[in-house]
């Protein structure tokens, strides 16, 4: 990154368009790193960045899903009458809770695109207090299914008829929340930082990068949420 | 900058649809629609993780290597689910001796 006040020197010069462009006699910004032309492609190549990184987890998950999708295919009646087994209303609220996280998210850009340094700092804040709200009841979620016995392995317990098959539903389940819950925890951990940035003043409406790609992982993290939801919740319960 | 900067009634309009989809997909849940209910949960939750896409990630707004990006990642996993899924649905189609 080059210091405060440099000036740019030497590549542009080749170059009789960007000259133009670019603005070369400008004083550079002190967050454009050095490769960079400018902040706009600066900010253009961090967003495909974080959308390339974004495509990997997309199939990182999408391997679980698939698994999912073929056992459910498999043993159906056996995956209802697990899915039965969850607390819906708490699956529910966490669902609004996560909706409403990457409500205060997409204010928090909103607020760091605008410079609005008081309302940037609010939202980070709400934003980690609904991840950790989220988390919290996640953990109570888990808590009760460990006293409920189901949890996979010598303790599980299950009417006789779906007990193999319900453990492939639970294992499931841990896993694919496990690793969303491990996803949010990370996500808390980036929020932290986003924070100190802001705190610090390094965001400005020049340069709100780092808040902007957070939030892409924040709002990806709740896509997951948004079919996890469905998929282990609401099996079957008409019937 | 030529960045777009939405206006916040934006977030606040998807915020309520996604809210109103969730309420709904739970809804459904309990009606009885044989088979339709995943078809129909999977289609509401495609439908808020596109609102999620478009406005909150600001994909609208995005260039068009943003979308191709995008679309790859979609794209990838249609690839994932559908040779996974014609592989092993189509096992016992097949059956030797």
């Amino acid at each position: 990154m080059s210091p405060d006040g440099a000036i740019t020197a030497g590549a542009h010069d080749i170059d009789p368009v960007h000259r133009v462009a670019d603005d070369l006699d400008e004083v550079r910004h002190g967050a454009l790193a050095h490769q960079f032309d400018n902040l706009e492609q600066q900010r253009e190549a961090a967003t495909l960045g974080m959308w390339a990184f974004l495509v990997t987890e997309v199939l990182f998950f999408g391997v679980l899903f698939a698994v999912y999708g073929l056992y459910r295919m498999w043993y159906p009646e056996a995956f209802t009458a697990a899915s039965h087994e969850l607390h819906l209303w708490l699956g529910t609220v966490n669902t609004a809770v996560l909706i409403t996280s990457s409500l205060t998210m997409a204010l928090a850009v909103h607020a760091a695109q605008t410079g609005e340094r008081r309302q940037l700092l609010t939202f980070l804040v709400l934003t980690m207090i609904l991840g950790a709200a989220f988390l919290g009841i996640k953990g109570y979620e888990y808590y009760s299914g460990f006293v409920e016995n189901h949890l996979p392995g010598p303790r599980f317990q299950f009417e006789a008829e779906h007990f193999q098959h319900a453990q492939i539903f639970f294992s499931l389940y841990f896993i694919m929340t496990g690793l969303h819950a491990v996803h949010m925890i990370i996500g808390l951990a980036v929020m932290a930082v986003m924070l100190w940035l802001s705190w610090r003043g390094t965001i400005s409406p020049e340069y709100y990068n780092p808040i902007e790609i957070s939030g892409l992982y924040w709002h990806f993290v709740d896509i997951v949420w948004i079919f996890l939801f469905p998929l282990l919740y609401l099996i079957g319960r008409h019937a | 900058m030529s960045e777009h900067v939405l206006p916040k009634r934006v977030y606040y309009t998807i915020f309520a649809v996604l809210m109103l989809s969730t309420y709904l997909t739970v809804q459904m849940a309990f009606i009885d629609l044989g088979r339709f209910n995943t078809v129909a949960a999977l289609a509401i939750a495609i439908f808020k993780a596109t609102l999620v896409v478009l406005f909150f990630m600001h994909v609208k707004y995005s260039s068009r290597l943003t979308w191709a990006v995008v679309l790859s990642g979609v794209f990838w996993l249609g690839i994932l689910l559908v040779l996974t899924m014609s592989d092993y649905l189509t096992r016992p189609w097949l059956t030797f001796g």
